[in-house]
Formats: C-alpha cells, structure tokens, sequence
C-alpha cells in the first residue's frame, strides 16, 4: 500500500480488498470482547487535524486509533493557531516537528491532504477534502455493501444527490468501480460535473427508471441552500423529483438496501421512514467506519516508519 | 519418543524429510492421547474434556487444532471446544518486517475464562509467537492455566518459553528452515527441513 | 556609448557586424572594426528588444513580491526592453499621479522602457471611467488602458471606454471573463477539474465576453486588445472578427503555448493562473492562432507572488506565474524548435506588433541602419535547467522550475546602452 491514503485511486484491488479483509477481521476479533484494544499501534501518534467542523468522522478516527492503542491528539481548527492566521504549511511543520507518525487530516480546500503530505514525513489519512474526496467513507461503504450482500463484483449501486459537490460520491464512485461494482449516478443535470461523460458510470435524471435494478441505493446530503445558486427551483421540487420516499423505496428489489454517508436532511433527499427501515444501513455504516479506520491506520502505520 | 536426531548433512536447498504423510498424522494422534490423559488428570474442576479448550495459532496452527480436537473425539466420544487467536495484531516485529494480512480469530460461545487453554502450533522455534498469542487471550479472558501443544520443536528459543506436548524435538541450526505441511493448507502432510551449515 | 557586435545573426540570417553608435544602429556590414568596446557574437542571432504589452511589476503596494527595479532585471535578463506595466498596484494606476510614478521609477531603473497601463475604471471598480485623458496625456504618455485582473464586464460601460480612447490613440485591453460564469473558479472546467474537485473556470466564460467585445468594437469603430488569449474557441472568434475588419489584436501568454491543466494534479498552486491552463487542443490552437498571426503577439503576464500565497492549499493561493525571463526559452521550445515560427516571425510577434499595439514607436523597430539600438542577442544552441532561486526577480513562482528550456539571453541593448552583458544583468 502506498504511504499516504489521499483517494481512492490511491488503492487497487488488491490493497482495497485487503482493508476490507483486515476490518473483516478486526471486528471479529475485538466482537464479544471485553476489552476492545489491541496494542498494535502502541507508542505510535495519531493527529486529528480537523479544520472542518465533524463530530462524527473525527470520534470514529479517534476510537479506531485509541482501540490500536496510539496516541490520539485531536486539533480543530477553531480557537488554535489556524484561527489567527497560522497556514497550513507552518501547521504542518509543527506536528512534523512533534513527531507525529500519522495525521489525519479534514479540510474545506480540495488538495489540502496532498499539499500536507509534502510537508510532512507521517503518514497522510484523507478524511474529507473540499468536494474532491472522502476515500475512507467510500471505503466503509464498500464494506457495508460486502457484508450486507456477500459481494461487490457487479452489485448495481445507484447514488443521488449533489454529486457536483460531493467528495463522497467522487470516492465511491472510484472505488466501487475498482472493486468490479456498476454505478449509476441520478442527479439533476445541474448539480453533474461537467466531466462526468468521462467517468466509468452511467448517468440519469430519473431516478425511477434506476430504482427496480438497484441492488444498492445511496442518497447523498443535498444542501437546502443551493437552491440559492440556482442548481434547483425549490426544495419542494428536489425532493419530489430526486428524494427517496416510502413509495420509492417499496418500488425496489427485495433485496436492495439504502445507503447514507450522513449527516441527513430527513424529507429533503430521504425520508424519514425510509431511513428508519431495515433495509437502511446509515447505523450499522458507522459502527462499520471504526472497523475500517481501524484497518487502515493498521495497514498504515503498522510497519516500518 | 524417538531420540533426537542429528541430520545429516544434505546439500543447502535439499529438502530432507523429518516426518513423512503417514508420520504426521500417527505423531497427531499420539499427542492427542497426551492431551486425553492430561485433562483426565487434572482433578480442579470436575470432567477434564469439557474443561479443555484447543485454541490455534493461524495459520498452521488452525487446522492442526481442529485435527487434534477431532481425534480427541474419535477417542473418547466426547466433543472438544476449538478456536483460533490470530497474533499479527500483536506481533513485536511488525516495525521490522511490515504488516501482514490479517488471519482469523474464532472462540468457543463458552469464552475461555477459567478453563485450560492448550495453544497449538505447527513449530515452535524462538517463542514469539506463542507470547504473542499469550497477550491476545489476555484480552479475550482469564483461562485457569494456559499449555502449549506443538508438532515441532526445533529449539533455538529467545524467550522462557517450552512446550508442554510436543509430536518431535528436531535440533536445527539457526540458518535452516523447517516446513510442516497439512493436507488442509498445503494438500499433503510431511515435515521437512532445508538449508543452513552444519 | 559605442559598442561593436561582431559575427551576430539578425532573425537568424547571415553573419554581420553591427556598430552601435549613441543609441542607433551606426552601421552594419562585414569586418567592422573599432576601437570601442567590442563583443564577439559569433553564433549568437539578433532580434529587436523585445516588448512585453503584459506584466505585473507590483510596485506601488506589494514590494515584497517585486519591485519596477526588480521586475526591470528579470525584463532585460529575458531580453525585453520595453514592459507595459499593469495597473492593478495598490493604489491602483487610475491617475496621472500613480502612473507618472511608475514611469519615474521606470527611469531611474534604466534596465528597460517601463510604460505603464492605465486602468479603465475608477479602482479597477468597473463602474465610473478613470481619467483616462489625464493618463494620456502625463509623462508616462499611457496608450494601453486595461483593468486586467479584472474584466470590464459592465457591456455599457465597455463600449463608451472602446469609444472614448478612440481620442487618444488608445486601446482598451480586455482581461476577458464573465465574473458570473467564474464565481469560485480555481481551474479550468473540464474532466480534469470534475475528478479534482476544484470549481472550474469555462472556456465560454472568456468567449462570451471576447465575442460580445468584437462587435462592440466593430460598432463603434474602435481598437480592441484582448489580454492572455487560453481557449480554442477565442482564437476562433478573433480570426472571425479580424476576417470582419475588426480592429482587434490578442495575445497569449508562454505557459498558455506549452502547459496544460494535468499540471493541476498533485494540486501544487504554482499552476494556478487567471486564465487558466487548458487542454492540449487549447494548446495547438493557441500556437497555431500565433503562427498565423490570428494572435499578434507574446505576452509574458509576469505575475509575482509571495511564497505564502502560493505554498498553500490551491483555493488559497492567488494566481499567477512569473514569465519575463523564460518567456523567450519558451517560445523557441514551442513555435521555433517545432517549425511554427521563424526568427523573424519571433521577432514580428515578441517585439514589432507588441511595439505597434502599445503605439511605442521607437521599440519594435527593424534591425537597420539608422533605427534605436534596442537589441537582444540569443544564443539558439544553448540549453538549461530552470533554477527559480537564480532568476532575478524578487519571487520563485516560476512554473518552469526544472525543466530544461532551450535558447539563452546573452546580451541586451536599451538605446544603445548594454543592460545585460554576458547573461549579468549590469544595474
């Protein structure tokens, strides 16, 4: 595996498979356990560089790096140094000068993980950057979508929602197509990049012809406030078109599950009882993202430094 | 058991066997004769079988458990817990010689507090493995005492660690490698042993 | 000062002496001889200094980046002997004050012709015309108004500034983006800026307003230049207009004739620049637009920033790349080297039409007898490794750092005087 994980590109099939064998693993051995702790990363320094408010993803690096037994250190950037003008070429410089063997790194700038990684000697982890990437989410995914239906090779995933702005869609839909999966995207054609023609999916505006194929569907968050910029009317109108509600979702396989990176605007892109129904796994995804942040930061900085 | 052997000195790269496909699974047998008297003898806590837990240390160590645990039933009728500790998490030379894919674990719904817990693996050589698998059961459960069953002893150990049963001592040098293949892992059983000065 | 050039090439031609004699051309001819100080410039070639119609000299406001001192070294290091300055200092050159003390400070460099840039509107604001009569009429004599940084996006606003130079033997040059198409662009818009995650910068963005902007010159009547030409599509509606009898003239800068927007990967902000690197089809539209002079001319769009404002994350850092001192390299390695121009036509495109556009009459002149010794001498041969910790200029954002460039500036003549020597520069 590379040094860094920045995107999903990072990882081919052998070392995708591997972190989520490894998480396989992980979580049955710490299952039923009283003491969830392994002291593989013992002795090792873990930073949370988080210049993006997100309670969720940071606990999950957090508890995924304290069950390994490394030093956790968590930094936001409000109220720190960041706050009053420190960059994050000097931010950079300092952890590498405290000796920080792995940063995990969230930030409102695309790129801002690769410019990091060139600052430092660590190991760099993505844990979201602008609208570019989210590998670590994707990853969870992917793992989510294994366990739930035994497979990934030719699963059809239908993801919808502001792909224009999503760094989650961007990874899935890297990953999943490294893993052999089928993707769809469904989205109005504003908020689809431009060069969307030149990725491996299909594309669609109707999201009702997708849904009887879907094995997977996966609605991503899509902000109110854009309606602002003009990507569409009124949010009445979104959720009509592209929302997933009880009538949609009956309408799917038997078989096919729901899928949400969160945090849900419930009755814009989902409703409620959907993400409450069994075949919703936005719980078990979270409980999943520790197992695989755990795989990672094993397979990362579990060797050599 | 047969005294030890001095190998002779076969050309570096010529495999010469220790035990052949027949050997192996007489040598399995006898041991598990040894593990039938040990929990027979052991008087704490009532029946000594449903006391006993095999637990392997993957990879060769896992189906070398599982054959154990089922001779054992073939011998007395009485089933016999197995499971498996996978030790890479908890291997002291990982910041040496990198990570390594992962192997399962697996334990009995009975857990392994207060019961004896022989850990079974093909070799046992400097006894890193065997204290690494000591530190994962330590946070899996408190056994009452843990014993170690292994089918090759080749000596040579870095740590205050010995075997309690063993299928063969095979005095090795350093240099040489010792390869133990089962049928469920490598298609066919057999010891052999390659390489190394005299 | 009298200065003897011995064995030299003008546009590459046969050899020749040329004696340069109180800023002219004295004589040219074989076997010259002389008792002043004498160069040997056996296989060197000869062009008229060249002129840069773009660059960004940053002094008044950000000294720390360049200085008209500083960015003059790196112009005559590249062989330039005449810059148009543009206006977008702080405070911005929107009076005679402002450029007058740029072009005072031009002076008393002395390495080249500072001519500053007027801005079109008030604080490059884009509401109210800048006293662009004032301008014109200072010492600096301003002929080129620009709020480049910025477009004069207001259609209203731009069409009474095309009429109103017309007086003033002036031209409007147009930075030219639709601020509402480019609303948090960081790169161009294409696949590559979907799979980066970086908000894109259309080729219409710019095609609109050049489109918009040749028919309003063609209504009018007046000139017309547009800044930085990066699309294929531009070149397109600049060849359609000039075939109309427009009076527009374009440019394009180096880094638009041999980058391309994969250098966006890795996300190193030294690529970031205003317009922004393109595709590969961009790129051979682009040279071959300035081969067959639907674009008249280089310009370099030397652009300085602060270590800071570039060692950081892309969204983050301001665009802009230095050219003076590569700009010459550059186009022999894209259009010369490649067969697409000729020295001469080098010399038409990096020195005469710039000359012409800006209206400088003593600069862009033919290498003759008689015409202001304003002179680059290049050796063609010569091939080297980019270092941005060598160039002269005050900042390191060169985009060419490490990459091997052929041609080298060995001399350079201002009015007869060297201002670089042997590749030094001499002030």
């Amino acid at each position: 595996m590379k040094r860094h994980l920045l995107e999903a590109a990072d990882l081919d099939r052998a070392d995708a498979t591997l972190v989520l064998d490894t998480a396989a693993q992980i979580e049955s051995a710490l299952a039923g356990r009283e003491v969830k702790k392994l002291p593989t990363l013992r002795g090792r320094t873990v930073v949370n560089l988080f210049f993006e408010d997100s309670t969720r993803t940071r606990i999950s690096f957090e508890l995924a790096a304290k069950r390994l037994s490394a030093d956790v250190i968590n930094f936001s950037a409000k109220g720190s140094s960041v706050s009053k003008g420190e960059s994050l070429k000097d931010t950079a410089l300092t952890l590498e000068a405290m000796g920080a063997d792995g940063i995990v790194v969230r930030h409102g700038a695309s790129g801002a993980p690769h410019r990091l990684a060139t600052w430092v000697a660590g190991s760099v982890v993505n844990a979201g950057d602008g609208t570019h990437e989210h590998p670590t989410q994707a990853l969870l995914d992917a793992y989510t979508i294994r366990q739930r239906l035994g497979r990934l090779e030719g699963v059809k995933v239908v993801i919808t929602g502001d792909v224009l702005h999503s760094r989650v869609a961007r990874s899935n839909v890297w990953l999943l197509h490294t893993l052999g999966a089928e993707v769809t995207l469904v989205a109005p054609p504003t908020l689809l990049p431009v060069g969307v023609g030149s990725w491996p999916v299909t594309v669609s505006y109707d999201l009702d012809a997708v849904l009887p194929a879907a094995d997977v569907v996966m609605m991503l968050r899509v902000q109110g406030e854009r309606m602002n910029a003009s990507f569409f009317p009124s949010a009445r109108e979104y959720s009509r078109r592209y929302g997933l509600d009880a009538e949609r979702m009956a309408r799917l396989s038997d078989d096919a599950i729901v899928m949400h990176p969160g945090p849900m605007n419930r009755g814009m892109e989902i409703a409620a009882d959907v993400a409450d129904s069994p075949r919703s796994t936005i719980v078990e995804q979270v409980g999943n993202g520790v197992s695989v942040r755990m795989a990672v930061l094993y397979l990362l900085l579990g060797g050599p430094a | 058991m047969a005294p030890p052997s001095t190998l002779s000195s076969a050309g570096p790269g010529d495999p010469q066997q220790l035990l052949s496909a027949d050997d192996v699974p007489r040598v399995v047998d006898r041991i598990a004769h040894q593990l039938i008297e040990r929990a027979a003898s052991s008087t704490s806590s009532g029946d000594g079988l449903a006391d006993l837990v095999l637990i392997g240390i993957p990879t060769r160590g896992a189906p070398l458990a599982r054959r154990l645990a089922a001779r054992i039933e073939a011998f007395t009728g009485t089933a016999v817990d197995v499971g498996t500790v996978d030790i890479t998490l908890y291997r002291d030379d990982l910041r040496t010689r990198g990570v390594r894919a992962l192997e399962d674990t697996r334990l009995p719904d009975a857990g392994i507090d207060g019961r004896l817990v022989v850990l079974v693996d093909d070799v046992l050589f400097s006894g890193r493995s065997v204290r690494a698998a000591l530190d994962g059961l330590r946070d899996v459960g408190r056994p009452r005492a843990v014993q170690l069953a292994v089918l090759v002893d080749r000596g040579h150990r870095e740590l205050p660690i010995k075997a309690d049963f063993v299928g063969k001592n095979v005095p090795t040098s350093r240099s040489q490698q010792v390869r133990v293949r089962l049928a469920e892992v490598d298609g066919e059983d057999g010891v052999t042993i390659t390489g190394g000065e005299q | 000062m009298t200065v003897l050039l011995k064995n030299v090439r003008p546009y590459g031609e046969d050899a020749v002496d040329i004696l340069v004699k109180d800023g002219l051309i004295a004589s040219v001819g074989a076997d010259l001889s002389s008792t002043a100080q004498t160069i040997d410039a056996t296989g060197l070639i000869a062009l008229p200094g060249l002129v840069d119609l773009h660059t960004h000299l940053r002094e008044p406001g950000r000294e720390d980046t360049e200085t008209v001192l500083t960015g003059s070294r790196a112009a005559a290091l590249g062989g330039y002997t005449a810059v148009h300055a543009m206006a977008n200092t702080d405070p911005v050159a929107d009076t005679a004050g402002v450029v007058e003390q740029v072009w005072r400070l031009g002076q008393q460099a002395g390495l080249v012709d500072v001519v500053p840039v007027g801005a079109v509107t008030v604080g490059l604001g884009g509401t109210q015309l800048a006293e662009l009569g004032a301008m014109a009429d200072s010492a600096a004599t301003v002929r080129v108004f620009s709020d480049d940084g910025k477009c004069v996006s207001d259609p209203a606003l731009m069409r009474r500034a095309l009429e109103y130079v017309k007086a003033l033997d002036g031209v409007v040059a147009q930075h030219a983006e639709e601020p509402r198409l480019t609303v948090g662009a960081q790169m161009h818009e294409g696949d590559r800026s979907a799979r980066l995650g970086l908000t894109g910068w259309p080729a219409v963005a710019e095609e609109a307003i050049i489109a918009r902007d040749v028919l309003l010159a063609e209504h009018v009547g007046a000139r017309l230049h547009v800044c930085h030409v990066s699309t294929a599509g531009s070149v397109e509606l600049i060849r359609w207009a000039k075939s109309r009898g427009v009076q527009v003239t374009a440019e394009v800068t180096p880094h638009h004739l041999l980058l391309t927007d994969a250098q966006a990967e890795g996300y190193d902000a030294t690529f970031k620049v205003n317009p922004p690197l393109r595709t590969a089809e961009d790129v051979a539209a682009l040279r071959a637009g300035l081969a067959d002079g639907t674009i008249d001319a280089v310009a370099t769009d030397h652009a300085p920033h602060a270590g800071e404002d570039k060692e950081c994350e892309w969204a983050a850092a301001r665009p802009g790349m230095l050219g003076l001192e590569q700009a010459l390299s550059v186009v022999v390695d894209t259009m010369v080297d490649t067969g697409l121009l000729t020295w001469r036509e080098v010399a038409d495109r990096m020195s005469v039409r710039p000359a012409e556009i800006g209206r400088l009459t003593h600069q862009g002149r033919p290498i003759a007898v008689g015409e202001p010794a304003n002179l680059v001498l290049l050796d063609p041969t010569a091939r080297a490794v980019v270092d941005p910790a060598a160039l002269a200029s005050k900042s390191r954002n060169s985009p060419y750092a490490g990459r091997e460039l052929p041609a080298r500036v060995v001399h350079t003549l201002l009015r007869g005087e060297l201002s670089v020597l042997d590749g030094k520069v001499q002030k």
